[in-house]
């Protein structure tokens, strides 16, 4: 009997407020270590913290675009454990009364098997998020054997999305970790750079037999990349089955994972985890929520990335898969809805976002944002599909200058000369040519049947393409090479 | 000049009947004179005071004089002070050096205060006798060989000794209002977040209040109209108007009613505490002032809720000083968990360590319920009490202490005992009420005090009660032979 896989994700979202959840200082963008650190980042005797109103309303706003409940009194409380990046011994969070209580999202599948079909969709719920600041960074390198200290990160403002384990798989939980990261730009609480630690995934992972209770989980922590989510899942499922086939145990326990090794590791057991004592911080009032509040945040939501797949599918009629993919980020989204504005075709549009575009970027390791090739220009090239002065072949020939930077599509057409041969009079000569210069094939292709003819025509096109070094317009030379070879 | 109160201080200034140079050399060369005997400073700020002094005569010469303009004040060494010593009575702290300056000390400069220097102080302001002390015990002025009483015992016992007119104190369980007593002065503590504690080292952040500590409830009066305010930067500070603490002095107090808690008053109360209280408030009585009896009887579990959430709150705040970023460092630390332990061992004191163990094991898991969360309910329960009480009297009278100034060192091995003379103090913490002690007679020549606890805000009439009480009587002119004070 196979096993069940469970998964439940703890998100940590970095708010991109302008200062810190409970200090005047600046967020810190790569500034040199400890100098956005004030005398309440660094813990001094005697500060005090006070709670910064926009990272609750960034909070909030992401509660309801996950239909969730709104505490009106949230509490801080204190997480007490020693660490030399954490100022003050303790991380101030939320634990019985979070800003945020139960939601859910909805995550869309790939379609699977037939092409064409439209893939699953799944709700995941959200048990609820909390508000908390993030620690310090300690730095091992460059400190002889000692370690230094950078708090510039201390106080930074997150939320930390805890789910239910409603996910049997690594792509439901990418998806998930993907439709987070969809809202919570959408919403415009988090800049979501991965890469800049913007969005931590936390991966709670238990295995277990069909009808079984859950098994026991670990958690791996700290995976900043949706490709190393996906692996660590994969590793961990795997470790799991193993030792369970062989009559082993799993332990609970924090695990790490290595990105570069595709290895993971054991960091702490439970046995070894802290009493965190946590209770409500004295030193701050409950945060209050009122109705007023919520109707202005309600009236200022964006558009978030369910609307807007929505609209995707009903006024571009894309495949439900489709407008998920371009409806996920704002970037995507508006490079999409521009260039089939300015191309005048959705659906072409679509698989050129989603095709070629999406493939260079990635081959490049680009961001949509900062990609060579503009939405307008690529609208530009969609034009030019459409109305049939390029072929598809050689729009990508003319995508590939474009993005080399050789200027607008109708530019590199027009002076590379890739204008389709819509000319019947020229083309007819040319395909008169290549019969009179090819008697065997000629020959052989009228004595096929009409199966073998369909494959045995490609010769022809394929000779007439080269003398008009592609340019001919396919529909038309087929149409006129049937005729003639008849 | 240094028998004078600062309202007399204040308008000698005036008067030019002496410059505030003068004033201020005149207590520096007493403090240099009796406090090695005292021991009620741990750091003295003359060059500092010399220079604020100048710049007071000068604003005094221009008209420019604010409330406080050339008075010498002594502040409790809790308060940061920037580039002057901040130890918190604590090894700990031996070596800092604060930053920047709490807001009750930038107040109190703003409107032309002088510093004197730092007192003396129970380590971290836990204890009630001024013997925790790294820097060794304060005597008590009225006999060497007793204790001052404490967390504000350095302060409590300049002042009685006339080595400064004015002094800042704070109060979390009776930390002003006992060595007042002890001490034959009148000390003020406001109700909570009446007073900022932006850069008050905290000790149990739901009950720290900084309060004025002098010889009358008029001086008291004056430094309360300095300190009150609401801060930003202290988000349980509270934004109310800030009374006229002077003026409320002149009301008339016919008519007041006063309640006598009998929970005040129980039978295994020393009588001739019993009876100086009820002399005073007889004394009001014939100043037309109604007296009723009322009960609190959650009262008697001030004590136990108190000596579990002080501790709780305490664990947490204390966890700062780990050795890192200031404070004391062990030498040669091996490891991290080394640096920890060795620093924590070697700079806390007993006291403070017995604090932390109890209030981690009062939050630890498994125990939360049974002490922490009954604590707080129990703090509800007196708050209701008082509430009660307040719906029918203007003021509670009781005595402030159980006992008068014991000796040093009789109760060194028995904190219960210690714990147990705070009795009449900290259900007044709990509720968050404000409460003064002023000076009521004597027994065997040692210094009594009674308390008038007042509604939230009402510090105004409870000065005024005070000050009515003292205008009647001459208990708080006396001072003891020590130093010639008399």
């Amino acid at each position: 009997m196979s096993w069940e896989v469970v998964i439940g994700l703890e998100v940590h979202v970095q708010l991109n407020t302008v200062s810190k959840l409970f200090s005047g200082s600046k967020l810190s963008t790569g500034a040199e270590p400890n100098t956005q650190a004030s005398l309440v980042d660094l813990g001094l005797p005697g500060t005090l913290p006070v709670v910064n109103r926009e990272a609750v309303r960034k909070a909030a706003l992401f509660g309801l675009a996950i239909n969730a409940d709104i505490c009106r009194h949230s509490v801080f409380e204190r997480k007490n454990y020693f660490y030399p990046d954490l100022p003050k011994g303790y991380q101030t969070t939320q634990l019985a009364e979070p800003v945020v209580g139960a939601g859910e999202v909805e995550i869309q599948l790939a379609p699977k098997g037939n092409k064409g079909g439209e893939g699953e969709k799944k709700i995941v719920r959200i048990h609820h998020a909390h508000l908390e600041e993030d620690a310090g960074k300690s730095l091992h390198e460059d400190f002889h054997g000692m370690t230094g200290i950078d708090l510039n990160r201390a106080g930074t403002p997150l939320i930390e999305i805890v789910s239910e384990p409603d996910m049997a798989n690594a792509e439901e939980a990418v998806a998930f970790a993907r439709k987070l990261h969809a809202i919570v730009t959408s919403i415009g609480i988090c800049d979501g750079d991965m890469s800049q630690g913007n969005m931590r995934f936390d991966v709670n992972i238990s295995v277990r037999k069909p009808g079984e209770p859950l098994g026991t989980r670990t958690e791996t922590k700290n995976l900043n990349s949706f490709r190393f989510m996906e692996k660590a899942i994969a590793l961990e499922v795997e470790r799991q089955i193993d030792v369970l086939e062989d009559g082993g145990e799993i332990v609970q326990e924090t695990r790490l994972y290595n990105g570069d090794t595709h290895t993971a590791r054991s960091m702490r057991s439970k046995e070894d985890a802290n009493d965190y004592r946590y209770f409500p911080c004295p030193d701050l009032l409950p945060v209050a929520i009122t109705d007023a509040d919520i109707e202005e945040l309600k009236a200022a939501m964006p558009e978030l990335p369910d609307s807007r797949k929505a609209r995707f599918i009903n006024d571009y009629q894309l495949s439900e898969y489709d407008a998920d993919l371009l409806s996920g980020s704002i970037a995507t989204a508006a490079f999409f809805e521009a260039a089939a504005n300015a191309g005048g075709d959705a659906k072409l549009a679509a698989n050129w976002v989603m095709g070629e575009l999406a493939a260079k970027l990635n081959a490049e390791e680009k961001d949509i944002a900062d990609s060579p090739v503009s939405a307008e220009q690529l609208g530009q090239l969609i034009a030019r599909l459409k109305d049939g002065t390029i072929s598809s072949k050689i729009a990508k020939q003319v995508f590939e200058a474009c993005w080399a930077g050789e200027g607008n599509p109708d530019d590199i057409i027009e002076a590379k000369g890739l204008k389709q041969m819509s000319d019947t009079g020229e083309l007819e000569k040319i395909v008169d040519d290549i019969i009179a210069n090819n008697a065997t094939q000629v020959d052989d292709y009228r004595n096929s049947d009409d199966a073998k003819k369909k494959k045995k025509i490609g010769f022809f096109v394929g000779q007439a393409m080269k003398a008009t070094q592609g340019k001919a317009n396919p529909q038309q030379l087929n149409k006129l090479l049937q005729e003639k070879l008849q | 000049m240094y028998t004078k109160t600062l309202t007399e201080l204040k308008a000698g200034l005036a008067n030019r009947d002496f410059s505030s140079r003068e004033l201020t050399e005149h207590f520096l060369a007493r403090i240099q004179q009796y406090d090695g005997d005292l021991n009620s400073f741990v750091t003295v700020t003359d060059v500092q005071a010399l220079a604020q002094a100048d710049a007071a005569d000068a604003a005094i010469a221009a008209g420019k004089a604010g409330l406080l303009t050339g008075l010498p004040i002594a502040h409790k060494d809790i308060f940061c002070t920037e580039g002057v010593r901040t130890s918190c009575g604590s090894k700990m702290l031996d070596n800092f050096i604060a930053p920047y300056t709490a807001t009750v000390v930038e107040k109190m400069a703003a409107e032309g205060a002088v510093m004197l220097g730092k007192t003396n102080m129970d380590e971290f302001a836990m204890g009630s006798s001024n013997e925790t002390s790294y820097y060794g015990p304060v005597k008590n002025p009225w006999d060497l060989e007793r204790v001052p009483g404490g967390s504000s015992g350095g302060a409590a016992a300049c002042l009685g000794a006339r080595l400064a007119p004015g002094a800042t104190g704070t109060d979390t369980g009776g930390s002003i209002r006992q060595p007042a007593a002890l001490n034959n002065i009148t000390g003020l503590k406001p109700t909570y977040g009446r007073v900022s504690r932006w850069g008050m080292i905290a000790f149990a952040s739901s009950l720290d209040q900084a309060g004025p500590m002098a010889q009358s409830a008029e001086d008291c009066a004056l430094m309360l109209q300095a300190m009150a305010g609401h801060d930003h930067r202290d988000s349980t500070s509270l934004n109310e108007k800030v009374g006229d603490y002077l003026g409320a002095l002149k009301d008339d107090i016919s008519g007041l009613t006063i309640g006598i808690p009998e929970e005040f008053f129980p039978d295994t109360l020393d009588g001739a505490i019993a009876d100086n209280s009820r002399d005073a408030i007889r004394e009001l009585e014939k100043l037309g002032a109604m007296v009723v009896s009322v009960s609190l009887p959650s009262i008697k579990l001030s004590v136990p809720a108190y000596y579990v959430i002080a501790p709780a709150e305490a664990s947490a705040n204390l966890s700062r000083f780990d050795g890192v970023r200031f404070g004391h460092r062990c030498d040669d630390p091996q490891d991290l968990e080394d640096l920890y332990k060795r620093s924590r061992s070697e700079g806390f004191g007993d006291e403070v360590k017995r604090r932390i163990l109890v209030g981690a094991y009062a939050l630890s898991a498994g125990y939360y319920d049974a002490y922490y969360r009954r604590a707080q309910q129990v703090r509800r329960l007196i708050r209701d009490d008082f509430a009660r009480a307040f719906e029918k009297v203007d003021v509670l009278m009781g005595p402030t202490a159980p006992e008068t100034a014991f000796k040093l060192g009789a109760k060194k091995d028995d904190p219960v005992s210690m714990y147990m003379a705070d009795v009449f103090t900290i259900g007044v913490n709990l509720a968050g009420l404000p409460a003064l002690s002023m000076p009521t007679g004597f027994i065997n020549g040692l210094p009594t005090g009674t308390q008038i606890i007042g509604n939230y805000f009402r510090e105004g009439q409870i000065l005024n009660v005070a000050h009515k009480y003292q205008q009647a009587t001459d208990w708080h002119k006396q001072a003891p032979a020590f130093g010639g004070a008399q």
